[in-house]
Protein backbone atom coordinates (compact mmCIF):
# COMPACT_ATOMS: atom_id res chain seq x y z
CA UNK A 1 0.00 0.00 0.00
CA UNK A 2 2.61 2.21 1.40
CA UNK A 3 6.37 1.83 -0.34
CA UNK A 4 9.65 3.86 0.04
CA UNK A 5 12.15 2.83 -1.90
CA UNK A 6 15.72 4.35 -0.55
CA UNK A 7 13.69 7.98 -0.06
CA UNK A 8 15.99 10.82 1.02
CA UNK A 9 14.72 13.95 2.05
CA UNK A 10 16.93 17.11 2.28
CA UNK A 11 15.02 19.83 3.69
CA UNK A 12 18.04 22.30 3.75
CA UNK A 13 21.42 21.15 2.22
CA UNK A 14 23.42 22.18 4.96
CA UNK A 15 22.07 20.17 7.61
CA UNK A 16 21.31 16.82 7.90
CA UNK A 17 18.78 15.08 5.74
CA UNK A 18 15.35 14.66 7.27
CA UNK A 19 14.91 11.12 5.83
CA UNK A 20 18.16 9.00 4.72
CA UNK A 21 17.79 6.71 1.95
CA UNK A 22 14.78 5.02 3.57
CA UNK A 23 13.11 1.77 2.18
CA UNK A 24 9.79 0.10 3.84
CA UNK A 25 6.96 -1.30 2.52
CA UNK A 26 3.96 -1.37 4.30
CA UNK A 27 1.08 -3.53 3.40
CA UNK A 28 -3.08 -3.21 2.53
CA UNK A 29 -4.65 -3.76 5.78
CA UNK A 30 -1.25 -3.38 8.09
CA UNK A 31 -0.93 -1.37 10.92
CA UNK A 32 2.45 -0.47 11.74
CA UNK A 33 3.86 1.97 14.94
CA UNK A 34 6.43 4.43 13.30
CA UNK A 35 8.58 5.09 16.36
CA UNK A 36 11.33 7.38 17.50
CA UNK A 37 12.31 10.53 18.92
CA UNK A 38 11.18 14.22 17.79
CA UNK A 39 13.12 14.99 14.42
CA UNK A 40 13.67 11.38 13.93
CA UNK A 41 11.94 11.78 10.35
CA UNK A 42 8.23 10.29 11.51
CA UNK A 43 6.56 13.52 10.16
CA UNK A 44 8.37 13.67 7.16
CA UNK A 45 7.64 10.14 6.59
CA UNK A 46 3.65 11.27 6.48
CA UNK A 47 4.70 14.45 4.55
CA UNK A 48 5.67 12.31 1.36
CA UNK A 49 2.93 10.08 2.16
CA UNK A 50 0.66 12.93 1.41
CA UNK A 51 2.81 14.30 -1.29
CA UNK A 52 2.84 17.91 0.69
CA UNK A 53 6.66 17.85 -0.27
CA UNK A 54 8.39 15.43 -2.53
CA UNK A 55 11.64 13.54 -2.12
CA UNK A 56 15.10 14.25 -2.69
CA UNK A 57 16.00 11.03 -3.87
CA UNK A 58 14.00 7.74 -4.52
CA UNK A 59 10.82 7.13 -4.85
CA UNK A 60 7.55 6.87 -2.75
CA UNK A 61 4.53 4.34 -4.01
CA UNK A 62 1.36 5.10 -2.42
CA UNK A 63 -1.51 2.85 -4.05
CA UNK A 64 0.77 1.32 -6.92
CA UNK A 65 1.68 4.80 -7.92
CA UNK A 66 4.75 6.52 -7.86
CA UNK A 67 3.65 10.23 -6.60
CA UNK A 68 6.19 11.83 -8.23
CA UNK A 69 4.31 11.15 -11.28
CA UNK A 70 1.50 12.62 -9.96
CA UNK A 71 0.47 15.82 -11.23
CA UNK A 72 -0.42 18.77 -9.14
CA UNK A 73 -4.34 18.94 -10.81
CA UNK A 74 -4.36 14.78 -9.37
CA UNK A 75 -3.14 15.22 -5.95
CA UNK A 76 -6.48 15.43 -4.20
CA UNK A 77 -7.55 12.48 -5.97
CA UNK A 78 -4.44 10.82 -4.08
CA UNK A 79 -5.61 12.53 -0.69
CA UNK A 80 -8.68 11.29 -1.07
CA UNK A 81 -7.52 7.99 -0.47
CA UNK A 82 -5.47 8.76 2.43
CA UNK A 83 -6.87 9.94 6.24
CA UNK A 84 -4.81 12.28 8.61
CA UNK A 85 -5.24 12.80 11.94
CA UNK A 86 -3.34 15.01 13.71
CA UNK A 87 -2.34 15.74 17.75
CA UNK A 88 -3.56 18.71 17.84
CA UNK A 89 -6.92 17.39 16.14
CA UNK A 90 -7.35 21.09 14.12
CA UNK A 91 -11.27 20.54 14.30
CA UNK A 92 -13.25 24.04 13.02
CA UNK A 93 -14.24 25.15 15.95
CA UNK A 94 -17.56 27.10 15.02
CA UNK A 95 -18.86 24.31 13.57
CA UNK A 96 -21.16 21.10 15.61
CA UNK A 97 -19.31 17.67 15.24
CA UNK A 98 -21.66 16.48 12.50
CA UNK A 99 -20.53 19.51 10.47
CA UNK A 100 -16.94 18.88 11.07
CA UNK A 101 -17.18 15.96 9.81
CA UNK A 102 -19.60 16.42 7.56
CA UNK A 103 -17.53 19.26 5.75
CA UNK A 104 -14.69 16.61 4.50
CA UNK A 105 -17.84 14.98 2.42
CA UNK A 106 -18.95 18.86 1.16
CA UNK A 107 -15.78 19.72 0.09
CA UNK A 108 -15.28 16.84 -2.46
CA UNK A 109 -18.97 17.09 -3.59
CA UNK A 110 -20.74 14.55 -1.59
CA UNK A 111 -24.57 14.52 -2.02
CA UNK A 112 -26.53 16.10 1.09
CA UNK A 113 -28.37 12.88 1.22
CA UNK A 114 -25.06 10.41 1.38
CA UNK A 115 -23.63 13.09 3.90
CA UNK A 116 -27.00 12.44 6.33
CA UNK A 117 -26.45 8.80 5.89
CA UNK A 118 -22.82 8.67 6.69
CA UNK A 119 -21.60 11.06 9.10
CA UNK A 120 -23.76 9.46 11.96
CA UNK A 121 -22.73 6.08 11.02
CA UNK A 122 -18.78 6.90 10.84
CA UNK A 123 -19.55 8.95 14.56
CA UNK A 124 -21.25 5.60 15.48
CA UNK A 125 -18.07 3.56 14.79
CA UNK A 126 -15.47 6.14 16.59
CA UNK A 127 -18.17 6.15 19.26
CA UNK A 128 -19.62 9.38 19.67
CA UNK A 129 -23.26 8.47 18.99
CA UNK A 130 -25.75 10.99 19.84
CA UNK A 131 -23.08 13.77 20.18
CA UNK A 132 -23.84 15.49 16.59
CA UNK A 133 -24.80 18.70 18.10
CA UNK A 134 -21.86 19.27 20.19
CA UNK A 135 -19.40 22.12 19.61
CA UNK A 136 -15.99 20.88 19.65
CA UNK A 137 -14.86 23.32 22.88
CA UNK A 138 -17.65 21.36 24.95
CA UNK A 139 -16.20 17.58 24.23
CA UNK A 140 -13.31 16.08 25.89
CA UNK A 141 -9.37 15.88 24.27
CA UNK A 142 -10.46 11.89 23.95
CA UNK A 143 -14.30 12.63 21.98
CA UNK A 144 -12.00 15.56 20.00
CA UNK A 145 -9.64 13.32 18.61
CA UNK A 146 -12.31 10.83 17.30
CA UNK A 147 -14.31 13.82 16.06
CA UNK A 148 -11.20 14.02 13.99
CA UNK A 149 -10.76 10.56 13.31
CA UNK A 150 -14.46 10.57 12.17
CA UNK A 151 -13.47 12.93 9.52
CA UNK A 152 -10.39 11.26 8.40
CA UNK A 153 -12.33 8.08 7.14
CA UNK A 154 -15.52 9.70 6.54
CA UNK A 155 -14.68 9.33 2.90
CA UNK A 156 -13.34 5.70 3.50
CA UNK A 157 -9.80 6.07 2.35
CA UNK A 158 -7.43 2.79 1.87
CA UNK A 159 -5.09 4.37 4.51
CA UNK A 160 -5.32 6.06 7.50
CA UNK A 161 -1.86 8.19 8.75
CA UNK A 162 -1.94 9.01 12.29
CA UNK A 163 0.69 11.72 13.72
CA UNK A 164 1.03 11.47 17.75
CA UNK A 165 -3.06 11.00 17.86
CA UNK A 166 -2.41 10.43 21.73
CA UNK A 167 0.27 13.00 22.23
CA UNK A 168 -2.12 15.74 23.93
CA UNK A 169 -4.00 13.05 25.83
CA UNK A 170 -4.04 10.61 29.37
CA UNK A 171 -3.09 6.87 29.24
CA UNK A 172 -6.91 5.57 29.55
CA UNK A 173 -7.77 8.11 27.08
CA UNK A 174 -5.40 7.41 24.68
CA UNK A 175 -6.54 3.61 24.90
CA UNK A 176 -9.94 4.38 23.77
CA UNK A 177 -8.40 5.99 20.96
CA UNK A 178 -6.24 2.92 19.96
CA UNK A 179 -9.46 0.80 19.83
CA UNK A 180 -11.16 2.82 17.66
CA UNK A 181 -7.66 2.90 15.13
CA UNK A 182 -7.84 -0.94 15.80
CA UNK A 183 -11.03 -1.45 14.88
CA UNK A 184 -10.60 0.57 11.82
CA UNK A 185 -7.90 -1.35 11.12
CA UNK A 186 -9.47 -4.48 11.07
CA UNK A 187 -12.11 -3.25 8.52
CA UNK A 188 -9.06 -3.39 6.16
CA UNK A 189 -8.24 0.04 6.56
CA UNK A 190 -3.79 0.51 6.39
CA UNK A 191 -3.04 2.29 9.71
CA UNK A 192 0.46 4.05 9.96
CA UNK A 193 0.80 5.34 13.41
CA UNK A 194 3.68 8.02 14.64
CA UNK A 195 4.25 7.87 17.73
CA UNK A 196 6.46 7.92 20.99
CA UNK A 197 3.87 6.93 23.53
CA UNK A 198 5.68 3.29 24.84
CA UNK A 199 2.89 1.84 26.45
CA UNK A 200 0.60 2.31 23.49
CA UNK A 201 3.42 0.37 21.58
CA UNK A 202 3.76 -2.22 23.88
CA UNK A 203 0.61 -3.34 24.41
CA UNK A 204 -0.60 -3.34 20.92
CA UNK A 205 2.12 -5.35 19.58
CA UNK A 206 1.80 -4.93 16.35
CA UNK A 207 4.52 -4.00 13.46
CA UNK A 208 7.15 -1.28 15.13
CA UNK A 209 9.16 0.49 12.37
CA UNK A 210 11.80 2.72 14.18
CA UNK A 211 13.51 5.56 13.02
CA UNK A 212 16.90 7.02 13.95
CA UNK A 213 18.02 10.51 12.90
CA UNK A 214 16.46 9.74 9.14
CA UNK A 215 17.55 6.19 9.31
CA UNK A 216 15.09 2.65 10.09
CA UNK A 217 17.24 1.11 12.60
CA UNK A 218 14.59 -1.65 13.60
CA UNK A 219 11.67 -3.51 11.95
CA UNK A 220 9.58 -5.99 13.67
CA UNK A 221 6.78 -7.83 13.54
CA UNK A 222 5.25 -7.77 16.43
CA UNK A 223 7.07 -5.13 18.50
CA UNK A 224 8.23 -3.55 21.70
CA UNK A 225 9.26 0.22 22.12
CA UNK A 226 12.41 0.54 23.56
CA UNK A 227 12.89 3.82 25.14
CA UNK A 228 15.53 6.43 23.94
CA UNK A 229 17.82 5.88 26.66
CA UNK A 230 18.67 2.34 25.94
CA UNK A 231 18.57 3.09 22.27
CA UNK A 232 21.68 5.63 23.07
CA UNK A 233 22.80 3.04 25.25
CA UNK A 234 22.90 0.31 22.44
CA UNK B 1 -23.94 20.50 -3.25
CA UNK B 2 -20.43 21.77 -4.20
CA UNK B 3 -22.33 25.11 -5.45
CA UNK B 4 -24.46 25.26 -2.44
CA UNK B 5 -21.40 24.56 -0.57
CA UNK B 6 -18.80 27.35 -2.46
CA UNK B 7 -21.82 29.87 -2.62
CA UNK B 8 -22.22 29.35 1.48
CA UNK B 9 -18.11 29.93 1.50
CA UNK B 10 -18.70 33.13 -0.45
CA UNK B 11 -21.21 34.17 1.91
CA UNK B 12 -19.28 33.92 5.27
CA UNK B 13 -16.10 34.72 3.64
CA UNK B 14 -18.06 38.49 2.82
CA UNK B 15 -19.67 38.99 5.90
CA UNK B 16 -16.29 38.02 7.97
CA UNK B 17 -14.82 40.74 5.89
CA UNK B 18 -17.08 43.11 5.86
CA UNK B 19 -14.93 46.40 6.04
CA UNK B 20 -12.31 44.66 3.43
CA UNK B 21 -15.11 43.75 0.87
CA UNK B 22 -16.78 47.40 1.66
CA UNK B 23 -13.42 49.04 1.23
CA UNK B 24 -12.58 47.35 -2.46
CA UNK B 25 -16.19 47.99 -3.63
CA UNK B 26 -15.52 52.13 -2.78
CA UNK B 27 -11.95 51.47 -4.33
CA UNK B 28 -13.29 50.03 -7.65
CA UNK B 29 -16.26 52.48 -7.65
CA UNK B 30 -14.26 55.20 -7.84
CA UNK B 31 -11.32 54.03 -9.84
CA UNK B 32 -14.11 52.56 -12.79
CA UNK B 33 -15.70 55.69 -12.52
CA UNK B 34 -12.82 57.68 -13.95
CA UNK B 35 -12.30 55.44 -16.74
CA UNK B 36 -15.94 55.56 -17.65
CA UNK B 37 -15.50 59.69 -17.32
CA UNK B 38 -12.57 59.11 -19.64
CA UNK B 39 -14.95 57.08 -21.68
CA UNK B 40 -17.76 59.61 -21.59
CA UNK B 41 -15.65 62.22 -22.93
CA UNK B 42 -14.23 60.22 -25.82
CA UNK B 43 -17.45 59.73 -27.03
CA UNK B 44 -18.32 63.20 -26.79
CA UNK B 45 -15.10 64.28 -28.67
CA UNK B 46 -16.55 61.84 -31.18
CA UNK B 47 -19.86 62.80 -31.37
CA UNK B 48 -18.97 66.48 -31.67
CA UNK B 49 -16.48 65.91 -34.31
CA UNK B 50 -19.27 63.66 -36.08
CA UNK B 51 -21.41 66.97 -36.08
CA UNK B 52 -18.66 69.63 -36.61
CA UNK B 53 -16.47 68.60 -39.08
CA UNK B 54 -19.24 68.72 -41.42
CA UNK B 55 -20.43 71.76 -40.79
CA UNK B 56 -17.03 73.76 -40.45
CA UNK B 57 -15.94 76.24 -42.86
CA UNK B 58 -13.18 78.48 -43.81
CA UNK B 59 -14.55 81.88 -43.64
CA UNK B 60 -12.46 84.21 -46.18
CA UNK B 61 -13.85 87.95 -44.59
CA UNK B 62 -13.12 90.79 -46.77
CA UNK B 63 -12.14 94.44 -45.80
CA UNK B 64 -14.77 96.47 -44.28
CA UNK B 65 -13.98 100.42 -43.30
CA UNK B 66 -12.14 99.45 -39.95
CA UNK B 67 -10.09 96.61 -40.66
CA UNK B 68 -6.67 97.15 -39.52
CA UNK B 69 -4.73 94.35 -41.31
CA UNK B 70 -2.04 95.27 -43.92
CA UNK B 71 -3.91 94.04 -47.27
CA UNK B 72 -6.87 96.27 -46.02
CA UNK B 73 -5.17 99.13 -45.69
CA UNK B 74 -6.50 100.51 -49.42
CA UNK B 75 -9.76 100.54 -47.56
CA UNK B 76 -12.96 98.65 -48.01
CA UNK B 77 -13.00 95.85 -50.92
CA UNK B 78 -13.54 96.82 -54.13
CA UNK B 79 -16.28 94.61 -56.57
CA UNK B 80 -13.43 94.22 -58.55
CA UNK B 81 -11.40 92.58 -55.64
CA UNK B 82 -14.44 90.61 -54.63
CA UNK B 83 -14.86 89.28 -57.62
CA UNK B 84 -11.17 88.21 -58.14
CA UNK B 85 -11.18 86.36 -54.91
CA UNK B 86 -14.43 84.65 -56.21
CA UNK B 87 -13.12 83.70 -59.63
CA UNK B 88 -9.72 82.39 -57.52
CA UNK B 89 -11.96 80.10 -55.05
CA UNK B 90 -13.84 78.76 -58.04
CA UNK B 91 -10.86 78.43 -60.58
CA UNK B 92 -9.68 74.68 -61.41
CA UNK B 93 -6.70 75.08 -59.71
CA UNK B 94 -8.90 75.24 -55.98
CA UNK B 95 -11.63 72.68 -57.22
CA UNK B 96 -9.53 69.82 -55.75
CA UNK B 97 -9.86 71.97 -52.04
CA UNK B 98 -12.99 73.35 -52.48
CA UNK B 99 -16.15 72.17 -52.17
CA UNK B 100 -18.74 74.80 -52.36
CA UNK B 101 -18.71 78.79 -52.29
CA UNK B 102 -21.31 80.70 -50.54
CA UNK B 103 -21.22 84.34 -50.47
CA UNK B 104 -22.20 86.02 -47.17
CA UNK B 105 -23.25 89.90 -47.75
CA UNK B 106 -22.86 92.47 -44.90
CA UNK B 107 -26.63 92.79 -44.50
CA UNK B 108 -27.13 88.50 -44.43
CA UNK B 109 -24.08 88.62 -41.88
CA UNK B 110 -26.20 91.52 -39.31
CA UNK B 111 -28.95 88.93 -39.99
CA UNK B 112 -26.70 85.71 -38.72
CA UNK B 113 -25.95 88.13 -35.72
CA UNK B 114 -28.79 89.23 -34.37
CA UNK B 115 -29.93 85.61 -34.73
CA UNK B 116 -26.74 84.17 -32.25
CA UNK B 117 -26.94 87.22 -30.02
CA UNK B 118 -30.76 87.50 -30.14
CA UNK B 119 -30.90 87.69 -26.07
CA UNK B 120 -27.48 90.64 -26.35
CA UNK B 121 -27.90 94.17 -26.04
CA UNK B 122 -25.19 94.49 -28.04
CA UNK B 123 -27.66 93.93 -31.12
CA UNK B 124 -29.02 97.04 -31.13
CA UNK B 125 -25.87 98.92 -31.38
CA UNK B 126 -24.55 96.98 -34.62
CA UNK B 127 -24.97 97.78 -38.30
CA UNK B 128 -24.65 96.26 -41.27
CA UNK B 129 -21.36 98.42 -42.30
CA UNK B 130 -19.49 96.87 -39.35
CA UNK B 131 -19.45 93.53 -40.08
CA UNK B 132 -17.73 92.20 -42.52
CA UNK B 133 -18.50 90.33 -45.54
CA UNK B 134 -17.45 87.06 -46.31
CA UNK B 135 -17.29 84.09 -48.43
CA UNK B 136 -17.91 80.87 -46.84
CA UNK B 137 -15.80 77.98 -47.98
CA UNK B 138 -16.75 74.19 -47.45
CA UNK B 139 -13.43 72.33 -47.52
CA UNK B 140 -13.29 68.81 -49.39
CA UNK B 141 -11.00 67.66 -46.69
CA UNK B 142 -10.99 70.14 -43.60
CA UNK B 143 -7.63 69.58 -42.98
CA UNK B 144 -6.11 71.56 -45.96
CA UNK B 145 -6.85 74.56 -44.60
CA UNK B 146 -3.55 75.89 -44.59
CA UNK B 147 -3.85 75.98 -48.91
CA UNK B 148 -6.80 78.67 -48.67
CA UNK B 149 -4.89 80.74 -46.09
CA UNK B 150 -1.85 81.08 -47.63
CA UNK B 151 -2.98 81.62 -51.12
CA UNK B 152 -5.66 84.09 -49.92
CA UNK B 153 -4.61 85.79 -46.47
CA UNK B 154 -2.47 88.38 -48.30
CA UNK B 155 -4.96 88.76 -51.11
CA UNK B 156 -5.63 92.44 -51.44
CA UNK B 157 -9.42 93.28 -49.53
CA UNK B 158 -8.88 90.15 -47.91
CA UNK B 159 -9.22 91.19 -44.08
CA UNK B 160 -8.37 87.60 -42.48
CA UNK B 161 -9.15 83.88 -43.07
CA UNK B 162 -10.36 82.35 -40.26
CA UNK B 163 -10.93 78.47 -39.61
CA UNK B 164 -13.58 77.66 -37.51
CA UNK B 165 -12.23 74.23 -36.90
CA UNK B 166 -9.43 75.67 -35.36
CA UNK B 167 -11.54 76.92 -32.81
CA UNK B 168 -12.97 73.67 -32.46
CA UNK B 169 -9.49 71.56 -32.08
CA UNK B 170 -8.92 74.05 -29.35
CA UNK B 171 -11.99 72.55 -27.35
CA UNK B 172 -11.48 69.14 -28.75
CA UNK B 173 -7.76 69.31 -26.97
CA UNK B 174 -9.09 70.56 -23.91
CA UNK B 175 -11.22 67.58 -24.07
CA UNK B 176 -8.66 65.64 -24.49
CA UNK B 177 -6.63 66.57 -21.94
CA UNK B 178 -9.53 66.29 -19.45
CA UNK B 179 -10.16 62.57 -20.64
CA UNK B 180 -6.37 61.81 -20.63
CA UNK B 181 -6.19 63.38 -16.72
CA UNK B 182 -9.24 61.26 -15.63
CA UNK B 183 -7.62 58.48 -16.95
CA UNK B 184 -4.51 58.98 -14.94
CA UNK B 185 -6.51 59.10 -11.81
CA UNK B 186 -8.02 55.69 -12.99
CA UNK B 187 -4.83 54.11 -13.36
CA UNK B 188 -3.81 55.65 -9.55
CA UNK B 189 -7.12 54.10 -8.51
CA UNK B 190 -6.75 50.60 -10.04
CA UNK B 191 -3.56 50.22 -8.33
CA UNK B 192 -5.04 51.04 -5.63
CA UNK B 193 -8.05 48.64 -5.90
CA UNK B 194 -5.94 45.34 -7.45
CA UNK B 195 -3.66 46.20 -3.97
CA UNK B 196 -6.29 46.30 -2.06
CA UNK B 197 -8.15 43.09 -3.06
CA UNK B 198 -5.08 41.58 -3.13
CA UNK B 199 -5.18 42.43 0.60
CA UNK B 200 -8.18 41.74 1.21
CA UNK B 201 -7.76 37.83 0.07
CA UNK B 202 -4.59 37.35 2.26
CA UNK B 203 -6.70 38.43 4.99
CA UNK B 204 -9.84 36.17 3.98
CA UNK B 205 -7.18 33.17 3.40
CA UNK B 206 -5.58 33.87 6.23
CA UNK B 207 -8.73 34.01 8.93
CA UNK B 208 -9.74 30.61 6.51
CA UNK B 209 -6.30 28.81 7.13
CA UNK B 210 -8.02 26.21 9.26
CA UNK B 211 -10.81 24.96 6.24
CA UNK B 212 -8.47 25.92 4.01
CA UNK B 213 -5.56 23.64 5.19
CA UNK B 214 -8.27 20.71 6.32
CA UNK B 215 -9.92 20.88 2.54
CA UNK B 216 -6.26 20.02 1.87
CA UNK B 217 -5.87 17.02 3.53
CA UNK B 218 -9.23 15.53 2.28
CA UNK B 219 -8.98 16.20 -1.29
CA UNK B 220 -11.12 18.78 -1.63
CA UNK B 221 -9.71 20.04 -5.29
CA UNK B 222 -8.21 23.74 -6.24
CA UNK B 223 -11.19 25.11 -7.30
CA UNK B 224 -13.55 24.63 -4.12
CA UNK B 225 -10.74 25.46 -2.19
CA UNK B 226 -9.70 28.61 -4.42
CA UNK B 227 -12.96 29.84 -5.76
CA UNK B 228 -14.33 31.31 -2.76
CA UNK B 229 -11.68 34.23 -2.33
CA UNK B 230 -11.80 34.66 -6.28
CA UNK B 231 -15.22 35.12 -6.28
CA UNK B 232 -15.44 37.30 -2.69
CA UNK B 233 -13.20 39.85 -4.97
CA UNK B 234 -14.89 39.59 -8.21
CA UNK B 235 -18.35 40.07 -6.61
CA UNK B 236 -16.74 43.15 -4.78
CA UNK B 237 -15.52 44.38 -7.42
CA UNK B 238 -18.75 43.80 -9.86
CA UNK B 239 -20.90 45.48 -6.99
CA UNK B 240 -18.29 48.35 -7.51
CA UNK B 241 -19.01 48.50 -10.88
CA UNK B 242 -22.60 48.98 -10.75
CA UNK B 243 -22.18 51.72 -8.89
CA UNK B 244 -19.74 53.59 -10.92
CA UNK B 245 -22.12 52.73 -14.20
CA UNK B 246 -24.81 54.38 -11.90
CA UNK B 247 -23.08 56.88 -11.15
CA UNK B 248 -22.32 57.75 -14.81
CA UNK B 249 -25.62 57.19 -15.99
CA UNK B 250 -26.61 59.79 -13.22
CA UNK B 251 -23.87 61.87 -14.48
CA UNK B 252 -25.18 62.13 -18.30
CA UNK B 253 -28.81 61.80 -17.28
CA UNK B 254 -29.02 64.95 -15.17
CA UNK B 255 -25.64 67.10 -15.58
CA UNK B 256 -25.58 66.49 -19.22
CA UNK B 257 -29.10 65.74 -20.45
CA UNK B 258 -30.68 67.94 -17.74
CA UNK B 259 -28.30 70.94 -17.81
CA UNK B 260 -25.51 70.73 -20.44
CA UNK B 261 -28.10 70.28 -22.92
CA UNK B 262 -30.43 72.73 -22.07
CA UNK B 263 -27.80 75.53 -21.62
CA UNK B 264 -26.40 74.50 -24.80
CA UNK B 265 -28.90 73.39 -27.32
CA UNK B 266 -26.94 73.49 -30.51
CA UNK B 267 -24.05 71.39 -29.20
CA UNK B 268 -24.53 67.49 -29.60
CA UNK B 269 -24.63 65.53 -26.54
CA UNK B 270 -24.25 62.35 -26.23
CA UNK B 271 -27.12 60.31 -24.60
CA UNK B 272 -27.99 57.39 -21.98
CA UNK B 273 -28.23 55.18 -24.14
CA UNK B 274 -24.57 55.38 -25.67
CA UNK B 275 -24.05 55.88 -21.50
CA UNK B 276 -25.62 52.28 -21.41
CA UNK B 277 -22.94 50.63 -23.81
CA UNK B 278 -20.21 51.26 -21.20
CA UNK B 279 -22.09 49.49 -18.34
CA UNK B 280 -20.65 46.03 -19.41
CA UNK B 281 -17.34 46.97 -20.13
CA UNK B 282 -17.18 48.34 -16.62
CA UNK B 283 -18.49 45.33 -15.01
CA UNK B 284 -16.12 43.44 -17.30
CA UNK B 285 -12.75 45.28 -16.42
CA UNK B 286 -14.13 44.80 -12.73
CA UNK B 287 -14.27 41.43 -12.98
CA UNK B 288 -10.89 40.93 -14.72
CA UNK B 289 -8.91 43.17 -12.10
CA UNK B 290 -10.17 41.08 -9.22
CA UNK B 291 -9.61 37.76 -10.66
CA UNK B 292 -6.48 38.69 -12.01
CA UNK B 293 -5.22 40.34 -8.59
CA UNK B 294 -6.82 37.50 -6.72
CA UNK B 295 -5.32 34.79 -8.68
CA UNK B 296 -1.81 35.87 -8.20
CA UNK B 297 -2.56 36.69 -4.48
CA UNK B 298 -3.95 33.17 -4.16
CA UNK B 299 -1.10 31.41 -5.60
CA UNK B 300 1.23 33.12 -3.07
CA UNK B 301 -1.35 32.52 0.06
CA UNK B 302 -3.39 29.63 -0.28
CA UNK B 303 -1.17 26.60 -1.16
CA UNK B 304 -3.15 23.79 -2.72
Amino acid sequence: MIRFENVTKVYDATSRPALDSVSLEVDRSEFVFLVGASGSGKSTFIRLVLKEDSASRGAVYVAGQNVANIPSWRVPRLRRGIGVVFQDFRLLPNKTVFANVAFAMQVIGKSRAVIRETVPEVLKTVGLEGKNNRMPHELSGGEQQRVAIARAIVNRPGILLADEPTGNLDPTTSMGIMKVLDRINSNGTTVVMATHDDDIVNTMRKRVVELRNGAVVRDDAQGIYIGETEAVAE
Amino acid sequence: MRLAFILSEIGSGLRRNLSMVISVILVTFISLTFVGAAGLLQLQINQMKGYWYDRVQVAVFLCVENSTSPSCAAGPVTEEQRDTIRGMLESEAFTPYVASVEYESQDEALGHFKDQFANSPIVDSVTADQLPESFRVNLVDPEKYEVINEAFSSLPGVDVVSDQRELLEKVFSVMNRASLGALLVAGVMTVCAILLIATTIRLSAFSRRRETGIMRLVGASKAVIQLPFILEGVIAAVVGALLASGALWGMSRFVIGGWLAREYPETAFISDQQVVLLVPALILLGALLAGVSSLLTLRRYVKV
